[in-house]
């Protein structure tokens, strides 16, 4: 049983006006198991939020702490979050030329597992893990994002997450830009993983679509840079409704 | 020591083959004033049946090709002496020859080889070029009809190193000719792996990686004559580029003559920069003067290795040095790969891994 814990979080970034504040305080807290999504309207922070997380160098934590199992998270290189157990699925998953999916995947799988994993069992791994995604098998060969669709991202997003078995997993938007059955292939990967593990997770969406396949256990309702409403489930069949109008014209 | 030529005259930079190069750097060997020592600096490590190697006068082996580059074209008139190295009919070698480098002094020095193979033979040929050395260089190779040679020129000089080379080969029908060049060390290396054919069915593929850091310029000017029917090309060059001043020339000229109907040819230019204040040139170049062909396409890429990429890498847990190391070993696996060979693949990501933890990249 594991813990993540914003408190208080408060972000900026900079840019050519000078350092702007994107997140106002952001209280949070994730429990293994538990899957809590946040909502809002573009532009309201949640990527920030994300990024912060994860350790993105262009945001500029100004106050708060988050701390998974009460350590110290924001002190953590990048490379160390992930190895503590974080995962981001990426709005904009990036390419990078050169590198394989094939290289990357098992050269992620051995700093994460702190050891290579037995070629003959990771194989067949990431194979398994590619089929039940619907991917190409020649999908390994090709360069990380590369030319990739933006469902072919996503994909690749939620195979990194079976394969990496993270504690605790931010999907940022990962249901944009698919199609139904890609939405259900990917969800149903979500699901899986969550199925196989404790994993506690924090959905980003702007749409309520993704929630009918992933199920939340606690909305939450961001918007200018903090959350302004939280409840179970029945929170989202009201924004489905009403929009975010409500919170946005504050 | 060999006289001066009297109607040469040095490149000035102005030059469209010579404007990429720093020609300050060039240690002497394009200066009309300096003369070069003739070295024999080619011997066989590994001697095996159906090749050797005979040191013979150049008076008696003149250049097999024709030559348009004034450091060819000048270190022919100081060479005494070359070596020839013949692979003979029939002979499919098992082992590949090992060439390597002596005498080589760190002075202005002209070195040429003559590579021939015999009718049907296969031969893989691995030159390694190490140490410390200004030299003017050129291998000539004639692959015999049926032929096949695989041709392996590794630059993993010191940092002082000048090399400016020429490497031709005229394939004969039927036969193929398989380059690969690898050059990582030298504080000025520029490289020509030129092709023409004798004869239709035969085929070229030019494979190369460069690694430039901190102030290397490393040029590698392509170029392949299309001067008969029915003849291939593929030429695969990737370049990654790191540290301050870093500099690489990457030229593919490809010649589709008019009688040279059936042609199939295809360039690709891969440079990957990891560092600012690196500068990678690249002009792929074709020339068509028929349309009956294949096939002719060229294409050039220069991409980065940014924070955004080192962002992602870094948060599946991989650490900012071992991203870099994969980025560029991934990058260059598909070329060096092609060697078939452990201990120079092995070899040659040791330097490179070297390299970049030297510019800190
Ligand atoms: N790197 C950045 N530079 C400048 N502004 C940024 C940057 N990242 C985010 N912003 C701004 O912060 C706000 C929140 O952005 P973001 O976190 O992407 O929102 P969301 O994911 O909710 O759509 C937006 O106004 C956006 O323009
Ligand atoms: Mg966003």
């Amino acid at each position: 049983m594991s813990t993540l814990d914003i408190k208080g979080l408060q972000v900026s970034v900079a840019t050519e006006a000078g350092f702007t504040e994107i997140l106002r305080g952001v209280d949070l807290t994730i429990k293994s198991g538990e899957t809590h999504a946040i909502m809002g309207p573009n532009g309201s922070g949640k990527s920030t939020l994300a990024y912060s997380i994860a350790g993105h160098p262009k945001y500029t934590i100004t106050g708060g702490s988050v701390t998974l199992d009460g350590v110290d998270v924001l002190a953590m290189s990048v490379d160390e979050r992930a190895k503590a157990g974080l995962f981001l699925a990426m709005q904009y998953p990036v390419e990078v030329p050169g590198v394989s999916v094939t290289n990357f995947l098992r050269t992620a799988a051995t700093a994460i597992r702190g050891e290579a994993p037995k070629l003959r069992t990771w194989v067949g791994e990431v194979k398994e893990a590619m089929k039940s995604l619907n991917m190409d098998p020649n999908f390994a060969e090709r360069n990380v994002n590369e030319g990739f669709s933006g469902g072919e991202k996503k994909r690749h997003e939620i195979l990194q997450l079976e394969l990496l078995k993270p504690k605790f997993a931010i999907l940022d938007e990962t249901d944009s830009g698919l199609d139904v059955d890609a939405l259900r292939i990917v969800s149903e990967g979500v699901n899986r993983v969550k199925g196989n593990s404790d994993l506690g997770i924090m959905l980003i969406t702007h749409y309520t679509r993704i929630l009918r396949y992933i199920r939340p256990d606690f909305v939450h309702v961001f918007a200018a840079g903090k959350i302004v409403e939280e409840g179970g489930p029945e929170l989202a069949d009201k924004l489905e409704e009403k929009g975010y109008a409500e919170y946005t014209t504050a | 020591m060999s006289t001066l030529t009297t109607n040469y005259l040095a490149p000035t930079g102005r030059e469209e083959a010579w404007r990429f190069t720093p020609l300050a750097r060039v240690g002497g060997l394009l200066d009309s004033t300096v003369p070069l020592e003739s070295v024999n600096s080619i011997s066989i490590s590994n001697p095996q049946n159906g090749v050797k190697l005979t040191v013979k006068s150049a008076a008696d082996c003149p250049a097999i090709s024709s030559s348009e580059d004034l450091a060819s074209i000048r270190g022919r008139e100081f060479i005494r002496e070359i070596s020839h190295i013949e692979v003979s009919n029939n002979v499919q070698l098992e082992l590949p020859v090992l060439l390597k480098r002596s005498s080589l002094t760190g002075k202005p020095q002209a070195s040429r080889t003559l590579i021939s193979c015999g009718v049907n033979s296969h031969a893989t040929i691995i030159l390694q070029n190490t140490g410390e050395a200004i030299l003017s260089d050129e291998f000539e190779f004639e692959v015999a009809q049926g032929a096949t040679l695989t041709f392996v020129s590794l630059q993993e000089w010191g940092n002082k190193t000048v090399h400016l080379g020429r490497q031709h080969a005229i394939i004969a029908k039927d036969a193929t000719f398989n380059s690969i060049v690898v050059t990582v060390g030298g504080s000025l290396v520029r490289l020509l792996p030129t092709v023409e054919y004798s004869g239709p069915g035969s085929s070229a593929d030019l494979q190369g990686l460069y690694f430039a850091t901190d102030g290397q310029h490393l040029e590698h000017r392509l170029h392949v004559d299309h001067n008969v029917p029915n003849a291939k090309s593929r030429v695969n060059y990737k370049g990654a580029l790191a540290g301050d001043k870093a500099h690489t020339v990457w030229i593919g000229d490809v010649y589709i003559r008019s009688n040279a109907e059936g042609t199939d040819t295809y360039e690709l230019n891969r440079n990957l920069l990891l560092s600012d204040g690196a500068r990678a040139d690249s002009v792929p170049n074709l020339e068509i003067e028929t349309g009956e062909i294949v096939g002719a396409g060229h294409a050039s890429t220069t991409g980065r290795f940014d924070d955004e990429q080192l962002f992602y890498l870094s948060s599946r847990g991989i650490p900012a040095e071992i991203a870099r190391r994969l980025v560029v070993r991934g990058f260059f696996a598909e070329i060096v790969g092609k060697i078939k060979n452990e201990e120079i693949e092995n070899r040659l990501m040791d330097r490179i891994d070297a390299e970049l933890a030297k510019v800190g990249a």
